[in-house]
C-alpha cells in the first residue's frame, strides 16, 4: 500500500507530468482557437476551456465520447502537480527563490482565474442621452417579467428566470394574482406576421400574438448576435383563464387589466438592479478628421445614489472604466446613431489577482534568469582562456577534415 | 592589410548610404517641393508624397510606374521612363488626360481580365481602357459587397480582384478631383471669371432677365464642377484659415473654390497657390509652377510651420528608405558571416559584425524616426511589429556575437533583420503604414508596455529557433559544427528561451491587464491572446523538459524549431482566422501560402534534426581511416553531453 501511495505521489510530483500537462494545454489552446471559427467564441470557450473533457460524436448521433481533456482538467492536474512538487521537494534555498516566486504566482493566477470563472458576471447597460437607468441587462439570458404598473411612480416586478421557463410547466408566485402556465418555450425563434415555410401558428388566443407565426431556431454561436427567445404562456386566475399569449424578446409587453391593477407581461433581457442610477448627460464619438476611424468614445454620466446621497459626474471612456460598488463600468459600444451609450458592466471579485500574480511571476523570472545570467558571465570571465584556446585547436581539426 | 578590410567594407557601405541622401536634380518642375506639401488624409497630416506612394501602391502594387514606350508619347516625360510616385500623382491631379492613357492599373487575375473583355496579353491597363468597363465593375462589386455581403475571407480570387479593382478605380477618380474640376483647362482664369460673373449678377436687379445667358451657362458649368470635388473629396488640401477653427479642421479644394466663387468673391490664399500650380502645370510653365510652390511654402512656414515640417520630415523618411538600406546591408553581412564558417578568416567575421552594426544603426534610426513621425511607441500594427521583431532579434544576435565571437550572432542578427524587413516591405504593400489607431488602441502606455514586451517575446523565440536552424544545417550538411560550437549553440538556445519565456509571459499578462482595463475581462480566449499564450506555454515546455532531463542538445534544437512554428502562427496565423477582437491586425489570406511554406520548411528541418546521429556530417569521425573498428557506424555516441543548465 505505501508503495502505491509512493507511486501516486511520485506521479503527481514528476516533471514529466508538468511537461505533458503543458503540452496538452498547448494543444487545447490551439484547437480551442481554431474551433472558434465554427463554434463562435462563447461556445468554443465552454466546450474547450470551461470543461473537464472535450466530447466528440458523429453528427446527429445522440452519443458522444470524451476525446481530449478540457481546460478544467488540465488546469487542475497542473495545479496539483505544481503544489505537490513543492510540498514534496520543498527546501528553501536562496538559489530557488525565483522559481518559488514564479510557481507561487502561477498558482495564484490559476486560482484567480478559476474564481473569476465561477464568480464573475457580465451584463450591459444601454442608456440614451438624457435617460436614467438603475439596472444592467444580461447579454444572453432572458426572463419573463410581470410588472405591476398600477402606481405611476413605482413598479413592482416579478421576474421568472430563463432556467425556470425552460424546465417548468407551471409557475406560482405569492405576489402574482395568477398562475403562469408555460405551454411552449423557444430558446431562439423568429416571429413573422405572415405564414412562411417552416413557421407555425403560435397558438395564442389573446393579444397581437394571436395573429403571429413562430419558427424555432438553433441557438446562435456568433459573438455579435443573440438568441431571440419567445414563449407561449397562459395566465390562469382563480376565476378562470385569461387566455394564452405569445411573449418574446422582440415583442412589446402585453398589458392586462385585472380589477384595479394593471400588469404588463413580457420577455426581456434579464435585469440586474443596482442601488444607484446612472444618467447619461452626453455621449461623444470622435472621429479622425476626414475619416470614419473612431478616435475616441466617451460617456458623461451622472451617478446618483439615494441611500448615501452620493451625487457626482463621471467620465467613462476607452481604457478608463468606472469602478464602483464592486462593479466596473466600461465604455463598450454605442447606439448606431450616437444617441446613446452601451456600458459593459462587470462584477468580478477577484479582478486584482492577475495584477498581483503577474508581478510575482515577472519578478521571479527576472531573479531566476538574472542569477543564471550572472553565473554564466562569471564563469566566462574566470576561465576566458578555455573558449579562446579551444577554438583554434578545433579549427585545425576542421581544416584537416575539409 | 587584412586588419583594415572590415573597416574599408563598412566605410564603403556607409558612403553608399550617405550618397543616397543627395537629392536628384530637377530640371524643370519643382515636384520635390510639391511632394513635401502637407495635406490631411486618413486623419493625419502627411506630405503629398505619401499620398502618391500609398495610392500608387493600391493601384499598381508598386512605388513607381514604368511606362512602356507606346504610352509615354502623350506625356511630358520621355519615352520608356520610370515615373516616380509624385510624377505620377502630379499628372493624375493636374493633367488627368495624360494619366488616363498610362497603363498602371494592375490586374493579376486572368478571369477578371476576361470578364471585363480586356486584351488578355497584358496585366497593366490604362484608365482609358477601364472607363467603358466601369458600369460592369460597379455592378459586380455591388453584388459582392451589398447584395450578397460576402465577407473578405470567403471571397474567391476573382471576387477579391473585382473588389480591389473597383476600389482602385474609385481611388483614381477621387485623386483626379483633388485639385481641379474635371473640365477646367485654365483654372486661375476660370475662377477669376467666375468671381467677376457672380459680382455682376449681384449688381443686377433682376439677374434672371438681365444676365448674359452665355456667361450664366459658363458659370453654371464651372460651379457644377465643384460639387463632385466636394462629394468625392479624398485628400483635404486646405488648412483652416480662421483662428477659432480647430487645427485639424482642414477642408477640400471643391468646398473652398465654391465658397470663393459663391460667397466670398475672393480666393483663399492656399487655394490660390494650388490653382496657380495647376494652371502652370497644365500650360507647361515650370517657372510659374515653382513660384506658386515657393509662395505656398512661405505661407505655410508662417502659419502652419509644424505641418510643413511634418511634410518635409515624412518626405525625407520616404526617400531615405532606411529599412530598405538596412535590408541590403544585412544580406551582405549574412553572406560574409556564412563564409566565415568555411574559411575561419577573422576579417570575414569582423566585416560581417561591423556591417551588422551599421545596418542596425540605420534600422534603429528608421525605427526612432518613424516613432517620432507618428508620436507613438514602436509597434502599432503588423507592419511595425515586423520591423520591431527584427530589431529585437538583431540586438540579441549582436549580444551573442559579442560573447561567443563565432559568427553565429552575426548570422542571426543579419538573417533576422533581413527577413523581417522583407516581411515588413511586403506588409507595406497594403497601404499607409502610419494609419491612425482605432480608439481602443489609443493608449501609448499600453502600446509601449504590452505590445513592445510581447513583440520582444516573439523576437527572442525566433532567435532561439534560428539558432536551432544553424545547428541543424551546419551539423547535418557540413562538417563545421564542432563540439565547442555545438555546446555553445546549446547554451545560447537555452539562454534565449529563458529570455523568451520572461518576455512572452510578462507581455501576455500585461495584455490581459490592458484587456481588463478596456474590456472588463483579464482573459477572454480571444485568438490573439491564445496565440501569445501558446508561445508562453511552449517556452515553459522547453524549459521544463530541459530541467527534467527529458531532452538533450538535439531535442532542444528541435523544440526550438517548433517554437518558430508557434510564433509564426500567433504572429500571422491567428489573424488569418478572421475572427476575434484583435482583427484590426487582419491580413488577407494570400499570405497564408507563405506561412504554410515557412511552417513546412521548419517541419522539414525538424525531420532532418531527428535523423540518426551517424548521418550528421559534423558528427562523423573526421578521419575514418584511423578510427578503431566498430567506432565508425555508431558515431561518437554519448560524447555529446548536454550543455550545462
Amino acid at each position: 500500500m505505501p508503495r502505491l501511495l509512493n507511486q501516486i505521489t511520485k506521479f503527481f510530483c514528476s516533471m514529466r507530468l508538468t511537461v505533458v500537462c503543458l503540452c496538452l494545454g498547448l494543444l487545447l489552446v490551439f484547437f480551442g482557437t481554431l474551433a472558434q471559427v465554427d463554434l463562435g467564441l462563447y461556445k468554443a470557450q465552454n466546450e474547450y476551456f470551461r470543461s473537464f473533457f472535450i466530447y466528440w460524436g458523429p453528427k446527429g448521433a445522440s452519443w458522444h465520447i470524451p476525446v481530449f481533456p478540457g481546460g478544467y482538467l488540465v488546469g487542475a492536474v497542473l495545479l496539483t502537480n505544481l503544489v505537490s512538487a513543492h510540498i514534496q521537494r520543498f527546501r528553501f534555498e536562496k538559489k530557488k527563490i525565483g522559481i518559488l516566486m514564479i510557481h507561487f504566482g502561477l498558482i495564484m493566477m490559476l486560482l484567480g482565474q478559476l474564481l473569476t470563472d465561477l464568480l464573475a458576471s457580465e451584463s450591459s447597460m444601454r442608456i440614451k442621452i438624457g435617460e436614467t437607468k438603475n439596472y444592467s441587462e444580461s447579454d444572453r439570458q432572458v426572463e419573463l417579467a410581470v410588472v405591476d404598473v398600477t402606481e405611476p411612480d413605482k413598479d413592482q416586478v416579478v421576474a421568472i428566470p430563463e432556467s425556470v421557463l425552460q424546465k417548468d410547466k407551471e409557475v406560482r408566485y405569492p405576489e402574482l394574482p395568477f398562475v403562469v402556465q408555460i405551454k411552449k418555450f423557444y430558446p431562439n425563434s423568429t416571429i413573422s406576421a405572415k405564414e412562411e415555410p417552416g413557421f407555425t401558428k403560435a397558438g395564442a388566443t389573446v393579444g397581437p400574438g394571436a395573429q403571429y407565426y413562430v419558427r424555432e431556431e438553433a441557438k446562435v454561436t456568433a459573438m455579435d448576435r443573440r438568441d431571440l427567445p419567445s414563449a407561449l404562456v397562459e395566465l390562469i386566475t382563480p376565476s378562470g383563464s385569461l387566455g394564452s399569449m405569445l411573449v418574446g424578446l422582440v415583442l412589446e409587453p402585453q398589458t392586462i387589466n385585472l380589477g384595479k391593477r394593471t400588469l404588463q407581461v413580457a420577455i426581456r433581457a434579464k435585469r440586474f438592479y443596482k442601488p444607484f442610477s446612472l444618467h447619461l448627460d452626453n455621449f461623444n464619438h470622435g472621429k479622425y478628421k476626414g475619416t470614419e476611424i473612431a478616435m475616441d468614445f466617451s460617456s458623461m454620466v451622472h451617478l446618483r445614489r439615494p441611500d448615501t446621497g452620493e451625487d457626482r459626474v463621471v467620465r467613462i471612456y476607452m481604457n478608463n472604466p468606472l469602478r464602483y460598488a464592486g462593479e466596473t463600468f466600461y465604455q463598450a459600444s454605442f447606439e448606431p446613431d450616437d444617441s446613446g451609450t452601451v456600458l459593459q458592466v462587470v462584477h468580478n471579485p477577484s479582478w486584482l489577482t492577475p495584477y498581483l500574480s503577474c508581478a510575482l511571476v515577472g519578478f521571479g523570472m527576472v531573479v531566476q534568469f538574472g542569477m543564471h545570467l550572472i553565473g554564466f558571465i562569471r564563469k566566462r570571465v574566470t576561465i576566458p582562456a578555455k573558449g579562446a584556446k579551444a577554438k583554434p585547436v578545433l579549427t585545425e581539426l576542421q581544416k584537416k577534415a575539409i | 592589410m587584412k586588419k583594415w578590410i572590415p573597416w574599408i567594407t563598412v566605410a564603403i557601405f556607409a558612403g553608399w548610404v550617405l550618397s543616397t541622401l543627395k537629392p536628384e536634380p530637377q530640371p524643370d518642375f519643382d515636384l520635390r517641393g510639391f511632394s513635401q506639401l502637407p495635406v490631411l488624409m486618413g486623419g493625419r497630416i502627411q506630405p503629398m508624397d505619401s499620398v502618391a506612394r500609398n495610392s500608387l501602391l493600391e493601384i499598381r502594387h508598386k512605388h513607381a510606374v514604368f511606362l512602356p514606350d507606346e504610352t509615354a508619347s502623350t506625356g511630358m516625360f520621355p519615352k520608356g521612363t520610370n515615373l516616380t510616385a509624385i510624377q505620377w500623382l502630379a499628372n493624375v491631379m493636374m493633367k488627368p488626360e495624360v494619366a488616363d492613357q498610362q497603363k498602371f492599373f494592375r490586374i493579376d487575375n486572368l478571369e477578371l481580365v476576361n470578364l471585363l473583355k480586356l486584351p488578355d496579353k497584358a496585366n497593366h491597363f490604362s484608365f482609358e481602357q477601364l472607363r467603358p468597363k466601369l458600369p460592369e465593375l460597379e455592378k459586380q462589386a455591388e453584388r459582392i459587397e451589398v447584395v450578397d455581403k460576402i465577407p473578405p475571407q470567403n471571397q474567391t480570387a476573382l471576387e477579391r480582384g473585382i473588389i480591389r479593382l473597383h476600389h482602385s478605380a474609385i481611388l483614381y477618380m477621387r485623386l483626379e478631383l483633388v485639385l481641379r474640376p474635371i473640365d477646367s483647362d485654365n483654372l486661375t482664369a476660370d475662377i477669376a471669371t467666375a468671381i467677376k460673373g457672380v459680382e455682376t449678377l449681384r449688381s443686377l436687379k433682376e439677374p434672371e432677365k438681365e444676365a448674359d445667358p452665355k456667361m450664366l451657362r459658363q458659370l453654371e458649368a464651372l460651379v457644377g464642377g465643384f460639387e463632385p470635388m466636394t462629394r468625392m473629396a479624398y485628400v483635404l488640401t486646405i488648412p483652416p484659415q480662421r483662428a477659432d477653427m480647430a487645427r485639424d479642421n482642414w477642408t477640400d479644394m471643391g468646398t473652398t473654390l465654391s465658397n470663393a466663387v459663391i460667397h466670398e468673391a475672393k480666393l483663399d490664399p492656399v487655394a490660390k497657390h494650388y490653382t496657380d500650380m495647376v494652371t502652370a502645370f497644365r500650360q507647361n510653365k515650370p517657372a510659374e509652377f515653382n513660384q506658386a510652390v515657393l509662395e505656398y511654402q512661405t505661407w505655410l512656414n508662417q502659419w502652419f510651420a509644424p505641418e510643413a515640417k511634418k511634410g518635409r520630415s515624412e518626405y525625407f523618411f520616404n526617400h531615405f528608405e532606411p529599412f530598405y538600406l538596412a535590408m541590403i546591408i544585412y544580406v551582405t553581412a549574412f553572406l560574409l558571416a556564412c563564409c566565415f564558417w568555411f574559411n575561419w578568416a577573422e576579417w570575414l567575421r569582423r566585416s560581417a559584425m561591423y556591417l551588422v552594426v551599421l545596418a542596425f544603426i540605420i534600422h534603429t534610426f528608421g525605427l526612432i524616426y518613424r516613432m517620432a513621425l507618428e508620436g507613438r511607441p514602436p509597434v502599432t500594427n503588423l507592419y511595425s511589429s515586423a520591423i520591431f521583431i527584427g530589431w529585437g532579434a538583431a540586438i540579441l544576435g549582436m549580444v551573442l556575437e559579442r560573447i561567443y565571437k563565432d559568427g553565429i550572432g552575426s548570422v542571426i542578427a543579419a538573417a533576422a533583420g533581413f527577413l523581417t524587413l522583407i516581411i515588413a516591405h511586403n506588409l507595406a504593400l497594403s497601404g499607409d503604414t502610419m494609419e491612425m489607431l482605432v480608439a481602443v488602441l489609443d493608449s501609448n502606455f499600453w502600446l509601449s508596455t504590452h505590445v513592445t514586451v510581447v513583440t520582444l517575446g516573439y523576437s527572442s523565440t525566433f532567435v532561439a529557433g534560428f539558432l536551432a536552424i544553424i545547428y541543424i544545417m551546419r551539423g547535418f550538411f557540413t562538417r563545421t559544427l564542432d563540439e565547442t560550437t555545438a555546446k555553445s549553440l546549446g547554451r545560447m538556445v537555452y539562454g534565449i528561451v529563458c529570455f523568451a519565456a520572461l518576455f512572452s509571459f510578462v507581455g501576455t499578462v500585461l495584455g490581459g491587464i490592458w484587456a481588463d482595463q478596456s474590456w472588463g475581462r483579464f482573459w477572454g480566449w480571444d485568438p490573439k491572446e491564445n496565440g501569445a499564450l501558446l508561445i508562453v506555454l511552449w517556452n515553459a515546455v522547453i524549459l521544463h523538459a530541459r530541467w527534467g532531463g527529458m531532452i538533450k542538445e538535439r531535442g532542444l534544437m528541435n523544440m526550438a524549431l517548433i517554437g518558430n512554428i508557434i510564433t509564426s502562427f500567433s504572429w500571422f496565423g491567428v489573424n488569418m482566422l478572421g475572427i476575434g477582437l484583435h482583427s484590426y491586425g487582419f491580413t488577407d489570406d494570400s499570405k497564408f501560402t507563405w506561412l504554410m511554406i515557412f511552417i513546412g520548411s521548419q517541419l522539414a528541418l525538424i525531420a532532418v534534426g531527428l535523423m540518426p546521429k551517424r548521418w550528421w556530417r559534423s558528427f562523423q569521425k573526421p578521419q575514418p581511416a584511423v578510427v578503431p573498428p566498430g567506432g565508425l557506424s555508431g558515431g561518437p555516441k554519448g560524447k555529446h553531453v548536454p550543455a550545462a543548465a
